[in-house]
């Protein structure tokens, strides 16, 4: 079926997801994973709570009010206020635009990486492959909290800006969990007649990279991102919680968990109840939509 | 199959050359100074003497390099040396806490098994169903919840719980006690961390259970059991259970390296004095020595387990064999 | 009628439970013996020698086993001038040779510890018990110690040799006679000397083995070493030879280590520990209180520790003295005090001294320093006016740098940075853990304005101070200023053997390095809650969490006594 790369593309794509209009697809989804549907819903509100904030939100997060510290949650302050009287609700909001942002800046920019060195590693095999596999075998072997910590204390001078430095530490150890996965599925395509035809037509690396072999692994791709989302704003939840992820007064909801709350869990619940919730949701949705997403991408693929 | 065996152990050694040299640069990059923040770390004043005479003590004053061949001169002859911090014996240091690692570690894989096989199977065998449903949101939740959070929530419902029912707020012990000196003093402590981590252990393995054994369910060999009349439950203990631990068993095998020195978090919430604890006490104090021999123990073993693991999976499936 | 009847009831009934609580109170004064004291320290300790570390997570556990020269008086820690003898004999003694000699007379029958053979420790551990154990003290050990402090011989360190500029030399001419002789006069010596940390060791072990007590416990103090399990606790037993008759009155105590205040708190709530001897924030007080009532005693003052603000004044625009004094200017002080204190371990709004010591400045001294002002609109319209002035209208941005630790830094931080803002001044918090920060305050020097901080053991003003000298001079300046003047005056003040006039060069001292220059100046002193169990009887607090911990005075009321 080789003729000319564009139509090689388009009966790939065809093999992947059937082309039928986005209400229908919408409507299956609903009625058939309901879970996902679930998932869905939550990733949406987040994302509108993030992107709305300032709209949304009851008062503003950063704003110290040492007249109201320890409020049990009221019809003022939906969900309480923290050890420096700020509003809890808000910060939540708030909150949610750190997580996206931390979450899907590392989701994708880890995950992106992981593709390129994946797809290039499998495409180019031989010694580059094998010491690019140790160096992310190196990586992989260091838990990942351990990774995390020692990025955050060894990049903290140079980088100033927290939000960043975190990222960064989110963002290293994913790239070779990608990398890895990628390269399975793209090893796979590469034995396929079609690619060595490409070659032999004189279609060059990149090309053949771009147009061939990365359409394949996008659906392992795309499940991936939606579990490293989930995996990342754990990740900085509990980098927060040890002290080195955002600082202060920035809302996020790790940092929420920090400090005051375990101090006062028992006389001020609030302060640790909601912003764990908040984490759990988020984490949750993340996870059942990937899932759902698998389920209709290719129900043949089980990411590992 | 030999040539594989050799082929993988051969390629641990680089991997674990590569993580010391990563590990013991890193190190050095942080800025800090483990004499002064001993000496000076309550914000007294120390003079640049005692600073010099503290550093050279520790041989911190020399050339990075000779510092290099030193640490790796010892690595090859197992000798880890002693802290900085603290100027114990490392490998008396890391014992002490490796046992309350290992005995959490073999206890959430325990609970993890016993939760994550009967759910996983049941969550198959009735696959999109209503218990399907609530199986994978309760395991979707096991991954979703901060195992922090469930740990502060297991010490609060713990103490409120005791409190409203005894009279008395009781927490777990902090002080750790062997096993086998007293066993019920033990496990009180070490039950919940185990609990906690074993829960979310659980989850990732009851999905991995749940996707493994569907997707034998679909094999040839299952349709044709069917055909012939066999008992499904009997189809799914001899046949379909068997084939589908391979990856499970892989996952397990993989969380359970990582949780040896993984549970940073964890041990800081229930206060154990366990591996991870020891390590974010030798960052945050630039003990380079500590620190440098915890990773390359950490490493090793999740190396080592991997190993094991590929090989077992080659060994029980001839088409995995993958370069 | 009725009414009345039964107010004057009421009256009487108080009046009857009052007089039955003071008796009841008076009552239950008398040392009970028994019992094992549990308690948690919120850190854990580097090694267990007194000489070389700094932080009070070798003290709390450690201290138990040694005996000190002198110390403050345990039955009266909050005083900043009480201090009685340990080893020596009778009173202090009053210094000889115009205030340059000090000899001390050494108590008789004092033993070193011997180790019970049931006790699981390192060989060399055992071999030096067997050489010194229950032999006698002698003042040849003290004036050993105090040399090893005083003079340490190479590789070993001493971080407190500073305190001790003015000791000559140090001998004991008999066995019962340790004396100290110095260069000149001071009123600093006594204090140093009282320092908790100033173990005494027993000369045939460090001569022996220098290091030896880095790693192991061989004292001579209220209680004797049984078993120290590494980062997670400690346990001793009493010491039946203590020179002091009667004492301890403890079986024997049990400690651990447990960083994380919540878990310190629960332990207090759940009985797994009876009292933490370094505080509590107030909120944790309050909730302690809210859920044991009565079984919970709170003793609260002030600490030896204060938080200052150090600008960088090689930094611009930080080297304007204009800018410098509007950031002090800012601050609400006396409103923090009364707020913050709700939150964090702070509250009194103090000068450079210690704030209830003789020679601190009282409320009308402070109030004309400037940042202590009654009128806190002034103080901010004064601020505004100089930043104009300097050439900053609408403010600036600048970064605040501290330490990644909850309390007080982070709290104090935020609120400074919410006082800055209302002057105009937009500031971003650069928070980092420990090791970083003290790289960045005190190597790097590569920020704009830091949170710093002063905490010492004793009391002793004289020399607690010394860090606004100049940088070149004070080591723990690190505002990179210089300033003769100060430094003339520092001097000046301790050369003097005349508390009217340390205190008179003090202020003046004061005025100009945080008030006139505004170099760096203190914001809030800290404030220490320390929560125990009511039935822990014999404790006092003091001003400082590394003071009155060596625990031979403490006795335990049932249910605690007996329990397991």
């Amino acid at each position: 079926m080789a003729t000319a790369s564009g139509s090689l593309v388009g009966s790939e794509s065809e093999d992947i997801a059937e082309r039928t209009p986005w209400s229908a697809v919408l409507g299956d989804l609903i009625r058939r994973k309901p879970l996902g549907a679930a998932g869905g819903l939550i990733v949406i509100v987040m994302v509108v709570s993030g992107v709305f904030a300032p709209l949304i939100a009851p008062f503003d997060p950063v704003v110290n009010d040492y007249a109201n510290p320890h409020v049990a949650p009221n019809l003022t302050n939906l969900l309480g206020t923290d050890q420096f009287g700020r509003d809890i609700l808000s910060r939540i909001i708030y909150g949610a635009r750190t997580a996206l942002l931390i979450g899907f800046i590392s989701a994708f920019v880890g995950a992106f990486s992981g593709l390129v060195l994946g797809v290039a590693s499998a495409y180019f095999g031989g010694l580059f492959d094998m010491v690019l596999q140790r160096f992310m075998d190196v990586i992989m072997a260091f838990p990942l909290i351990i990774l995390a910590l020692s990025i955050i204390t060894v990049l903290g001078p140079l980088v100033d800006n927290d939000v960043l430095l975190v990222i960064l530490a989110i963002t290293i150890p994913f790239i070779p969990h990608c990398a890895r996965v990628v390269r399975s599925s793209a090893l796979a395509i590469r034995e396929i007649p079609y690619v060595d035809a490409a070659r032999a037509c004189g279609f060059n690396h990149i090309r053949i990279i771009l147009r061939h072999m990365t359409p394949n692994v996008m659906a392992p791709f795309l499940i991936m991102i939606t579990a490293f989302v989930g995996q990342a704003i754990l990740l900085e939840a509990s980098l927060s919680y040890l002290g080195l992820g955002v600082q202060e007064p920035i809302a996020a909801w790790g940092l929420m968990l920090q400090g005051g709350a375990e101090e006062y869990a028992e006389s001020a619940p609030w302060i640790a109840v909601f912003p764990g919730l908040a984490i759990t949701l988020a984490v949750f949705g993340f996870n059942l939509f990937g899932d759902a997403l698998r389920d209709t991408l290719d129900p043949k693929l089980r990411s590992q | 199959m030999y040539e594989y065996i050799v082929k993988r152990v051969l390629l641990v050694f680089p991997t674990l050359l590569g993580a010391a040299i990563l590990v013991f640069f890193l190190l050095r990059l942080i800025p800090g100074d483990v004499c002064e923040l001993r000496m000076a770390g309550e914000g007294a004043y120390v003079d640049e003497e005692a600073l010099a005479a503290c550093r050279a003590n520790l041989g911190i004053d020399q050339h990075i390099l000779i510092q290099f061949v030193d640490f790796m001169w010892g690595l090859v002859r197992f000798d880890f040396g002693l802290s900085m911090w603290s100027g114990q014996p490392i490998v008396y240091e890391i014992g002490l806490r490796f046992e309350l690692s290992l005995q959490v570690a073999i206890m959430a894989t325990l609970f993890s098994i016993i939760i994550s096989i009967p759910l996983g199977t049941i969550s198959a065998v009735k696959a999109d169903t209503w218990i399907d449903y609530v199986v994978r949101t309760f395991s979707i939740a096991g991954i979703a919840i901060p195992s922090f959070w469930l740990g502060i929530l297991i010490i609060l419902f713990l103490l409120i719980f005791t409190q409203s029912w005894f009279g008395v707020a009781w927490m777990p012990p902090i002080q750790y006690v062997p096993i086998w000196v007293d066993p019920w003093y033990n496990l009180s402590m070490l039950i919940w961390p185990a609990l906690a981590t074993g829960y979310r252990y659980s989850a990732v393995a009851t999905r991995m259970t749940r996707s493994a054994l569907l997707e034998v369910l679909r094999e040839d060999y299952v349709r044709t059991a069917r055909a012939k009349g066999l008992l499904e439950k009997v189809i799914i203990n001899r046949h379909a259970l068997k084939n589908a631990m391979l990856p499970v068993v892989t996952v397990i095998g993989i969380e359970f390296a990582f949780l040896m020195g993984g549970l940073v978090v964890t041990e800081q919430v229930f206060n154990l004095n366990g591996l991870g604890k020891l390590f974010v006490e030798a960052v945050t104090n630039n003990d380079y020595s500590l620190t440098q021999a915890l990773v390359m123990v950490v490493v090793t073993i999740f190396v080592f387990t991997n190993l094991m693991v590929d090989i077992l999976y080659a060994w029980l499936d001839p088409r995995i064999r993958y370069n | 009628m009725r009414k009345h009847v039964s107010t004057l009831a009421l009256a009487l009934g108080t009046a009857g439970a009052l007089a039955f609580c003071l008796t009841g109170a008076a009552a239950d004064a008398a040392p009970k013996k028994g019992g094992i004291l549990k308690y948690i320290i919120p850190s854990n300790p580097p090694s267990a020698d007194g000489h070389r570390e700094t932080t009070f997570g070798t003290i709390h556990p450690f201290a138990q086993f040694y005996s000190t020269l002198i110390r403050v008086n345990p039955d009266n820690p909050s005083s900043p001038t009480d201090f009685k003898c340990d080893l020596c004999v009778g009173e202090v003694p009053k210094p000889t040779n115009g205030g340059k000699k000090y000899t001390f007379k050494i108590k008789k029958g004092v033993k070193w510890h011997k180790l019970s053979d049931s006790i699981k420790t390192s060989p060399e551990h055992k071999a030096m018990t067997k050489l010194v154990g229950g032999k006698e003290l002698t003042a040849h050990d003290i004036a050993a110690s105090f040399s090893k402090i005083v003079n340490p011989p190479k590789g070993v360190g001493s971080p407190r040799k500073a305190f001790f500029l003015m000791v000559e030399k140090i001998y004991a001419p008999d066995n019962n006679t340790v004396v100290f002789d110095l260069k000149y006069p001071s009123g600093a010596f006594i204090p140093a000397l009282s320092m908790p940390y100033n173990f005494i060791y027993s000369k045939k072990v460090l001569d022996k083995n220098i290091h030896f007590y880095e790693k192991n416990v061989l004292g001579s103090g209220p209680f004797q070493f049984v078993e120290w399990q590494l980062g997670s606790h400690i346990k001793a037993a009493r010491n039946a030879d203590y020179y002091y008759k009667g004492m301890p009155y403890l079986d024997g105590t049990s400690a651990v280590f447990a960083k994380k205040y919540s878990i310190n708190l629960q332990a207090l709530r759940g009985g797994r520990a009876y009292i933490q001897f370094r505080g509590f924030p107030p909120k944790m007080r309050d909730d302690l209180k809210k859920a044991l009532g009565e079984r919970l005693t709170v003793q609260e003052g002030d600490w030896n520790c204060v938080l200052n603000v150090t600008p960088n004044n090689k930094v611009k625009p930080f080297d304007d003295v204009r800018v410098r004094r509007a950031l002090s200017l800012a601050i609400d002080r006396w409103g923090g005090s009364n707020y913050l204190s709700k939150i964090a371990i702070v509250k009194t709004a103090g000068g450079i001294v210690y704030p209830s010591h003789p020679l601190a400045a009282n409320k009308a001294e402070l109030q004309k320093l400037a940042g202590w002002w009654p009128d806190l609109k002034k103080s901010r319209a004064e601020a505004k006016r100089l930043l104009k002035e300097a050439g900053y209208p609408n403010g600036f941005s600048f970064t605040f740098h501290n330490r990644a630790v909850d309390q007080p830094y982070k709290i104090v931080g935020t609120w400074l940075i919410d006082q800055w803002r209302q002057i105009g001044l937009k500031v971003k918090q650069r928070v980092q853990p420990t090791s970083q920060f003290y790289a960045t305050l005190r190597r790097k020097k590569d920020f704009d304005v830091s949170m710093s901080f002063n905490c010492q053991s004793v009391v002793n003003p004289l020399l607690d101070v010394s860090m606004y000298q100049s940088a070149s001079v004070a080591g723990n300046n690190y505002a990179a200023y210089e300033d003769p003047k100060l430094d003339a005056m520092f001097q000046k003040m301790n050369r003097s053997g005349d508390p009217a006039e340390q205190r008179r060069i003090m202020r003046q001292y004061e005025k100009r390095a945080i008030d006139e220059m505004a170099y760096q100046f203190p914001t809030m002193w800290w404030y220490r809650i320390v929560l125990h169990r009511t039935e822990v009887k014999g404790w006092k607090t003091s001003p400082s969490h590394y003071l009155n911990v060596d625990l031979s005075n403490i006795w335990l009321e049932e249910p605690l006594l007996s329990a397991k």
